[in-house]
């Protein structure tokens, strides 16, 4: 269970967080949608300590991760793992040692044992004989594939994905949203998308929250999103340039 | 004018607050967690072994020029026997160690802010944080270790090559006698001297990888803010070098 509550952040004179209050529930699927240039990344680097807030809480399993010392929120961070939206694989390493690394820091398993698990991993996301493959030899969808493999390769409980499928062709993203539902049924974890993958995330997620102004809007099933009489929602489901939501 | 001179003071205060506790923390880092051989290993060769070739290239024009000119000053004064102890101790104790370091900068300092810089712009610095891992581990401290054990001995090369550059020049194209250039040489120049240019050296190391690794570490958004780390990493780090020089010649003359 994740808390988020009256949490303020500012960049300079930009307000992007004002008083926002959250709570994702344990095991399942939230995503978290909004306008571009909202704070849904923002927000994303909250829950795992890359950003703290001006004022208010965030509570991770009832225990608060803000303003900890490094080693105290390096423990929370083992419940983590984290899906980028630029995937943020290493680049000088190859696909393999990208998925091994956490197994390697964080582990003590043997080299055989870790290979089986890469592999598996690998396989679990239907990437086969592409381990000896650099990041920058793969394509977008690959990436994405690979950086959810290293995700999940260490079983954690939470995993937060900022915008999975964005800048994928239509088939890609059904296939990386398929994914994400197939290893939460076999893995179980609490999974935060940050997406505006309008209407595809409602087939995924199980709990939507609406961002909008710095607070949470509206938080519900997709079916309570979807049938919201909420303006600024009504717009943003229906993609319409007339509206609370304003292009800038 | 007056709150523009206020942000301006607090950005200053705050960016040296940032950069001595980058230091501190990766100074604790080296003791506590000082990384994998095989990452030092790996910026040994890339900071100490690639850049052998620029360094014995300035080292030998550095050591020929220091003959030319040595010859021509210590002629005036009928003392050209003189003309190894001129060149060694110059090498050995200023510029091995300032030349050394500034080539180093200009290679292997901004490659350091570069790599850096870019892994801050693609999200792999927050990779690693979101795992658990201290990036300072595995970016920061390997590269301070690796600059402190290869400046030195960059800089022994450095005078080694300097020494032979000034001997060509100065025995075999101006006549020099060649037992006394390196018989005055070897009375003239003490154990103080190479411990000044070691220590100077080990120091110069220490700020390449200091300012390299903070100015990447912190680099602004986009290839604009990595470009301009790098620009900004090589211009400080050099003119610290060259302030520090300074300051430590000072007091261990």
């Amino acid at each position: 269970m994740i808390r988020m509550r009256n949490v303020h952040k500012s960049f300079g004179a930009q307000k992007v967080l004002d008083g926002l209050d959250l709570d994702i529930p344990a095991g399942k699927i939230t995503a978290i949608i909004g306008p571009s240039g909202e704070g849904k990344s923002v927000l994303l680097k909250h829950l795992i300590g890359l950003l703290q807030p001006d004022s208010g809480t965030v509570e991770v399993d009832g225990e608060s991760i803000v303003d900890l010392r490094r080693s105290e929120l390096n423990r929370i961070r083992e419940k983590f793992g984290m899906l980028f939206q630029n995937v943020a694989l290493f680049d000088s390493m190859t696909v393999f040692e990208n998925v091994a690394f956490p197994l390697e820091e964080k582990t003590s398993l043997s080299k055989e044992k870790i290979r089986g698990k890469v592999l598996l991993a690998l396989e679990d996301v239907g990437l086969k004989n592409i381990e000896h493959k650099f990041p920058d030899e793969l394509s977008g969808g690959m990436k994405k594939r690979v950086g959810l493999a290293r995700a999940v390769v260490l079983n954690p409980k939470i995993i937060l994905f900022d915008e999975p499928t964005t800048g994928l062709d239509p088939i890609i993203k059904r296939a990386i949203h398929q994914l994400i539902k197939e290893t939460h049924a076999k893995f179980g974890f609490t999974a935060v998308i940050v997406t505006h993958e309008i209407p595809d995330i409602f087939d995924v997620a199980q709990n939507v929250a609406m961002l909008f102004r710095g607070k949470i809007l509206q938080h519900g099933t997709p079916d309570d999103i979807i049938n919201s009489t909420d303006p600024a929602i009504r717009q943003f489901i229906s993609g319409s340039l007339d509206g609370p939501i304003q292009m800038v | 004018m007056v709150q523009a001179l206020g942000h301006t003071t607090i950005v200053i205060v705050r960016d040296l607050g940032r950069t001595g506790w980058f230091l501190l923390y990766s100074l604790y880092m080296i003791v506590r967690s000082p990384g994998s051989l095989v990452h030092v290993l790996k910026q040994i060769r890339f900071i100490g072994t690639k850049s052998l070739f620029v360094i014995v290239l300035t080292a030998a024009f550095t050591g020929m020029v220091l003959g030319l000119q040595g010859f021509y000053t210590l002629t005036k004064f009928g003392s050209e026997g003189m003309l190894g102890t001129a060149v060694a101790l110059s090498l050995i104790r200023e510029l091995g160690p300032v030349l050394t370091a500034l080539m180093v900068t200009g290679r292997a300092g901004s490659a350091i802010t570069a790599e850096i810089g870019i892994m801050r712009i693609t999200e792999q610095i927050d990779a690693l944080e979101t795992m658990a891992l201290d990036p300072f581990k595995y970016l920061v401290t390997p590269k301070f270790i690796a600059a402190m054990i290869s400046l030195p001995l960059l800089c022994a090369i450095f005078d080694v090559i300097g020494i032979y550059g000034g001997w060509l020049v100065g025995v075999k194209l101006l006549g020099v006698n060649p037992g006394a250039y390196f018989y005055e040489m070897e009375n003239s120049v003490v154990w103080r001297d190479v411990y000044s240019g070691f220590v100077k050296s080990f120091s110069f190391g220490l700020i390449i990888a200091w300012i390299g690794c903070y100015k990447g570490y912190y680099a602004g958004h986009g290839a604009e803010g990595v470009s301009k780390a790098t620009t900004e990493s090589v211009v400080l780090t050099s003119v610290i070098i060259l302030v520090w020089d300074y300051f430590l010649t000072s007091v261990l003359l």
